[in-house]
């Protein structure tokens, strides 16, 4: 998790991801953003992110997006 | 109590919708009082007492060229014309259809220069010579007859469609007459006294092709049947208006049609000597149409014609008509008046 | 048949009052009989397009379901036999044939789309190639495009991968599914539905909803009016500016831009407000695709809120794909490693954009006007990104952000842009958008702004007062808007308030819509010369 946080807070160090909820509906992550945070992810989770992953449930929080690696790793 | 309100609420909310889209109708249909009044010809023949002897169908060429008043005056003949401004053939049948309606005539007169045109021409005349039918399936075949492409009969059932940009042009006669119009024609004649000689008359250019279209053929069939079912005599004419051009052509097409029907068939354009037509004086646009002075000459004579050679009778005699007919005739000299002092001419 | 046909609104009026007279169970083969109608008006030959799309797709779909749940089937049978190994490989080999399914249906539906669109298009270019060798040209298909290939392509797209994906579940009657493809409202200019939200009310059964039809109702009332009011009478002096690129320079260029700005949003905003708003009398929710967009505070901001269906489509469906895809990934690892990892980072997002950007531009129009339109978009996007560190600095420093005369410059500014990019699909060519574009710089005849030339274009000062009307009316709509729709605020006044809104709403449309051929005097007057 702090992993990931740390993820985050790189791209924007602005954002506090630990009670942001609405990262996606609020428009704080971008298209682009969620393409070099799933860049960065599988670099350091072994974990491939797809397409259909990407959907606002699994992005809008960093609690979220922890589950769907965690999710995607039990499955890999 | 809830039910009661919502229904008053509907009700009373149609009412507000139906009188205020009607008097915005009204409002912005043109009235046709001065300036162009060809619009307001059409729908002036509802208000007649309907027992004509003599129909006229046609365009400018019978309401700018033959005056009832004189027909009256001088033969005792009862006419009217049911004429408008480029009035295509296919109209001039249904307003026909529209008439026989009302009253039978002993004689219909057509003047047969609209058979150049097989389909309508313009937007703005289709309008002018539609929009004054009253509702009746003659007028929604009449429509469906001359609808150009892009057309709406829903334009027709509703004009403010048609008119809704005239907000923005309103004068003060479309208040005036809001509800009810004058009268601009005298048993649908258009008068002008004015004189412009005509000078220069050009000829026509050589057409491509000189015979008339299907559909205008069409139309002068059903007229002549109609007349026959009817029993009502057709008599087809050709006015003396230098212009448009009329071609020897199209006049051979007429005089053989006439005859393998057995109708008479009477062009004024050769009967120059015997009506007395003088082209310097009787014409106000140079040729294109009569004058009064024309127009009564021409009338003259085919009063005298109609006297010979139809069954019709000198009606002076009868009261109501010849009371009706001295409210008209007054009314026709005033304008004459007028218009003498407007154009600032000696009265002949 | 188009909105403002009087066909379109017997058509509607006629359907919708079967709708509700009709038992429930008829309401969706209805709408499928309609959108055949809507459709066969046309041209009764091209509804063979959109049925062998929707047909195609639905089975595809159904393939591809069916092959999923057998899958899953499979699996809980014999969960206790295979091992993980042995469920993965299933597993592998099963998601193969599905992908079979969906390429194989994917190249065949945009194949058509290719075809029928791209191909004279391709042909042009390819033959100036060969002309300019000196050999002879290909000659052009004769092929007419079919209504809404465009749309309803994506639409029955973008189900198919769905579908794939596993979102949405195959639907099995051809009959709904084609219904979904062929949904009449959305047909002619979207909204690009996903078949996960409109499937969801498209098949009813609707019961009569008076608040719901009348919102309905008042929704395509005010579509019309940026329509018919706004959109088709400002529409004479666009086409008189853009029509004449030598005469029109300069400041008319700049007015062109303008114009054509607001143009674009009332005809395209208003067109889907009429399609929601039918949607909607039917019982039927269909996506928004604007979200005050030329509110908007940047270019990327924009294209959030702008046609909204279509940008996600692209991104979730061409972007995601394409800039996760393991080649890419690949391709981020060498960039990383070469170019160090903050350049490396960003190349493939950048290449990812460049072909959803190229791509978008191509959808509009089979041209370069629109390709180049798509191109600049991108450009424009990347450069803010990568200055994007600037601006935090210029923000930090001076602490304008958030300040209301900042927000209405940065919004202003978004507008202007939007003003000079929108242009690139309005001249005949490339050459002509470049001209008009620089003359604004270099012919300075800013009077015509206002000794009178403007009464030139096609418009009278009545024109223009209308105009002006109708656009305080669509700004004041949207700043209402942002604290809720305005409709509900409208419905919560008493009767005779509302009656006397929508009414007079009505008649703004009936006086001063640009329909019909319009009233002159002088037509009328009688001259048979």
């Amino acid at each position: 998790m702090e992993e990931l946080l740390e993820i985050l807070r790189d791209m924007h160090p602005d954002v506090d991801f630990e009670s942001e909820e609405h990262l996606i509906d609020n428009g704080i992550l971008d298209s682009l953003d969620i393409v070099s945070l799933i860049s960065e992810i599988s670099e350091n989770f072994d974990v491939t992110i797809t397409a259909k992953d990407i959907v606002p449930e699994n992005f809008n929080s960093a609690q979220a997006l922890y589950e769907l690696v965690r999710r995607l790793e039990d499955e890999g | 109590m809830k039910k009661k309100k919502t229904a008053f609420r509907v009700l009373a909310s149609a009412l507000v919708v139906v009188v205020t889209l009607g008097l915005l109708q009204r409002l912005v249909v043109p009235k046709y009082v001065d300036g162009i009044v060809e619009g307001a010809f059409v729908a002036e023949y509802y208000k007649e007492v309907k027992d004509h002897d003599v129909i006229f169908v046609g365009d400018c060429e019978v309401y700018e060229n033959f005056s009832p008043a004189v027909l009256w005056q001088e033969f005792g003949i009862n006419s009217y014309i049911r004429g408008s401004a480029e009035q295509y053939i296919f109209q001039s049948y249904y307003l026909l259809e529209d008439a026989f309606r009302y009253e039978k005539p002993e004689v219909v007169v057509f003047n047969i220069q609209s058979l150049q045109f097989s389909e309508a021409q313009s937007e703005a005349y289709n309008r002018m010579s539609l929009e004054g039918m009253k509702w009746s399936s003659t007028k929604v075949k009449a429509i469906f007859a001359s609808m150009k492409e892009g057309e709406h009969f829903l334009d027709y059932l509703f004009p403010i469609l048609r008119y809704h940009t005239r907000w923005s042009q309103l004068e003060s006669t479309d208040v005036e007459y809001l509800f009810e119009t004058k009268s601009v024609s005298f048993n649908g004649y258009y008068m002008r006294v004015d004189v412009k000689a005509a000078e220069n008359v050009p000829t026509g250019k050589p057409l491509a092709d000189y015979s008339f279209g299907e559909n205008a053929w069409k139309y002068l069939d059903m007229m002549v049947e109609l007349c026959e079912k009817e029993g009502v005599e057709l008599v087809l004419i050709k006015a003396p208006s230098l212009y448009p051009y009329w071609y020897p052509q199209w006049e051979e097409q007429v005089e053989e049609y006439a005859r393998e029907k057995g109708l008479p068939y009477i062009n004024f354009l050769e009967l120059q000597e015997e009506t007395g037509i003088d082209y310097t004086t009787d014409t106000y646009d140079g040729g294109l149409h009569m004058n009064l002075s024309g127009a009564e000459k021409l009338s003259r004579w085919l009063g005298s014609w109609l006297m010979e050679n139809a069954s019709l009778t000198d009606r002076r005699g009868e009261e109501d008509l010849s009371a009706r007919w001295e409210e008209k005739l007054a009314a026709y000299e005033a304008e004459k008046e007028r218009q003498y002092a407007f154009y600032g001419m000696e009265k002949p | 048949m188009l909105f403002t046909s009087y066909e379109f609104f017997g058509f509607t009026a006629a359907l919708v009052l079967l709708y509700y007279l009709l038992p429930k169970r008829c309401q969706w083969p209805l709408l499928l009989g309609a959108s055949c109608l809507f459709y066969m008006a046309a041209g009764p030959r091209y509804i063979l397009y959109i049925l062998f799309t929707a047909l195609t797709t639905w089975f595809a779909g159904v393939r591809m379901g069916r092959n999923a749940q057998n899958a899953a089937a499979f699996l809980k049978e014999h969960k206790e036999e295979l091992s993980k190994e042995e469920k993965k490989r299933y597993k592998e080999g099963r998601k193969r044939v599905r992908r079979r399914w969906l390429v194989g249906c994917l190249v065949l539906n945009m194949g058509i789309l290719a075809v029928v669109k791209y191909a004279n298009f391709f042909i042009t270019n390819l033959n100036s190639l060969l002309t300019a060798g000196g050999g002879r040209g290909l000659s052009f298909l004769n092929l007419a495009l079919p209504l809404g290939i465009s749309f309803y392509t994506f639409q029955a797209v973008g189900y198919l991968v769905d579908v794939y994906r596993g979102t949405v579940k195959a639907e099995e009657n051809p009959f709904k599914f084609t219904l979904f493809v062929s949904f009449f409202p959305q047909l002619i200019q979207g909204p690009i539905s996903r078949f996960g939200e409109l499937g969801e009310t498209l098949y009813g059964p609707h019961d009569f909803d008076r608040k719901q039809v009348c919102f309905g109702l008042q929704r395509m009332l005010w579509g019309y009016f940026k329509k018919l009011v706004v959109a088709d009478r400002i529409l004479a002096a666009v086409m008189t500016i853009i029509g004449d690129v030598e005469t029109y320079q300069g400041a008319y260029a700049a007015v062109g831009m303008l114009f054509y700005t607001i143009q674009l949003y009332a005809d395209f905003t208003g067109g889907i407000d009429v399609t929601i708003g039918l949607a909607q009398t039917l019982g039927i929710s269909v996506r928004e695709n604007f979200n005050r967009p030329y509110f908007s505070k940047s270019l990327k901001e924009y294209w959030r809120r702008w046609h909204i269906s279509m940008c996600s489509w692209f991104r979730d469906y061409l972007f995601y794909p394409l800039s996760t895809s393991k080649a890419m990934q690949k391709f981020t690892k060498f960039t990383r490693k070469h170019l160090g990892d903050k350049v490396g980072r960003r190349l493939p997002v950048y290449v990812s954009s460049f072909v959803v950007w190229f791509s978008t531009g191509l959808w509009h129009g089979a041209s370069w006007n629109f390709i180049v339109w798509g191109l600049l978009n991108y450009v424009v996007l990347m450069v803010s990104e990568e200055l994007e560190p600037l601006y935090a600095g210029f923000h930090r420093r001076f602490s304008v952000e958030g300040k209301f005369w900042y927000r209405l410059f940065q919004v202003g500014r978004t507008f202007v842009l939007i003003c000079v990019l929108n242009i690139f699909d309005c001249y005949a060519s490339l050459g002509e958008t470049v001209k008009a574009i620089g003359s604004v710089f270099t012919v300075h005849n800013w009077k015509v702004l206002w000794d009178g030339s403007l009464l030139a274009l096609g418009l009278t000062g009545l024109d223009y007062g209308i105009l002006a009307g109708g656009c305080l009316m669509m700004l004041g709509v949207s700043l209402v808007q942002r604290g809720g729709s305005v409709r509900e605020k409208i419905s919560a006044k008493p009767y005779w308030v509302k009656f006397a809104v929508w009414y007079g709403l009505f008649l703004a449309v009936l006086l001063m819509g640009a329909y019909g051929v319009g009233y002159d005097a002088s037509q009328f007057i009688y001259n048979r010369f």
